[in-house]
């Protein structure tokens, strides 16, 4: 797909950063504005632009469909185990306090801490990953045949004119 | 009302009645983007960033991109309508609006520390935060992850739910599976209906 120049241009500059505040947002949330599920729709709004712009297989061979389909069900189970972990440990489901623990000599900063950090982390893994699928499964689909042409494409195939 | 707050709700208004009142879907595609874009601003001045770049990515970015794919596999003409103007419609319209509006006249001030939703839940709920979280600075996520982290993990799964049931629905079959459902899709078409052999 060589048109476009500059869109795929200012893509290619735009997708680290959008990834980049992803991470921040997703990281330092317990700290600043955002968390899990911000993170996971800024993460995978950046794959979908990566998508509309260089193409679905592109973006099938960033994300692989069988990984995303995968990491939609272990957000959730991230989310929940963090919750089991705090229960074997003789606390309430998904009570923080019994997270916290040592490594070796250091001590874990906080329990609390700990567990927000997991569930978000979980939160956003899920997030992403159904995001991404639901935009693979929608421009994965092949054209109704009585369709009119009209001013957008299939974001997979350059306009025909 | 700062003349921001009035000129985004304004914007928010006009782009809603333009969303209404096109007929070319492409073109309503755009503007319900612009829509969330201004609904995402409004957030912000709602000071709640979070839920700002929540509405610009979901709502101006993915689902309008979700939208433009749809409109590409099902054309963008709206079949014509016949537009009446009809006297029920625009009472029962118009009686709606005023009870919604006659509804938000004993609402709370603008930002009134004293409004409900301020004094309501426990304001030391945000003071004991700090101290129960071990200096956690974010009281949303606090609330969000921890006090009411059970609500989040539901929330995580609807989201999982969302997403099974769309690839259940919208999924495309593999290349064996697709001829086979061809070859099923022809059948009843060529041979008679099959009669329950009693």
């Amino acid at each position: 797909m060589n048109i476009f120049p500059i869109i795929r241009i200012v893509t290619k500059l735009l997708i680290p950063y959008i990834l980049l505040f992803g991470f921040y947002v997703q990281f330092h949330g317990d700290f600043g504005p955002g968390g899990g599920f911000q993170a996971g729709v800024v993460i995978a709004a950046a794959i979908i632009l990566y998508g509309l712009v260089f193409g679905l297989q592109s973006a099938m061979r960033v994300a692989p469909p069988w990984l995303v389909e995968k990491a939609m069900a272990v957000g959730v189970l991230v989310y929940a185990g963090t919750g089991m972990i705090s229960m074997f440990r003789g606390d309430a489901f998904l009570n923080y306090e019994s997270l916290e623990h040592n490594v070796g000599n250091h001590q874990i900063p906080s329990g609390q801490h700990l567990g927000i950090f997991l569930v978000e982390l979980g939160v956003g893994i899920t997030v992403t990953a159904v995001m991404i699928m639901i935009f693979f499964t929608f421009a994965g689909r092949r054209r109704m045949p009585d369709a009119q042409w009209c001013a957008t494409d299939s974001p997979t195939e350059p306009r025909r004119v | 009302m700062s003349v921001i707050v009035s000129g985004v709700l304004l914007l928010l208004v006009l782009t809603a009645v333009l969303i209404a009142s096109l007929r070319d879907l492409w073109a309503c595609i755009m503007a319900t983007g612009i829509y969330s874009f201004l609904g995402a601003g409004w957030m912000l001045l709602l000071d709640a960033p979070d839920v700002a770049f929540t509405e610009a990515a979901v709502g101006a970015g993915v689902s309008t991109v979700l939208m433009l794919t749809t409109i590409s596999l099902t054309g963008c003409r709206l079949r014509p309508v016949a537009v009446g103007r009809k006297a029920m419609a625009a009472v029962v319209v118009s009686v709606t609006g005023a009870a919604l509006v006659y509804g938000t006249l004993d609402m709370p001030e603008f930002g009134d520390p004293q409004a409900p939703i301020q004094v309501y839940p426990n304001p030391s709920f945000v003071d004991k935060s700090q101290s129960d979280m071990h200096g956690l600075p974010n009281v949303v996520t606090a609330v969000l992850a921890s006090y009411r982290g059970y609500d989040t993990l539901g929330e995580t799964t609807v989201i999982l739910t969302a997403g099974i049931a769309v690839m259940l629905i919208l999924k495309r079959q593999e290349q064996p599976d697709a001829t086979a459902e061809a070859e099923l899709d022809d059948a009843p078409a060529n041979s008679p209906p099959r009669e329950i052999a009693t």
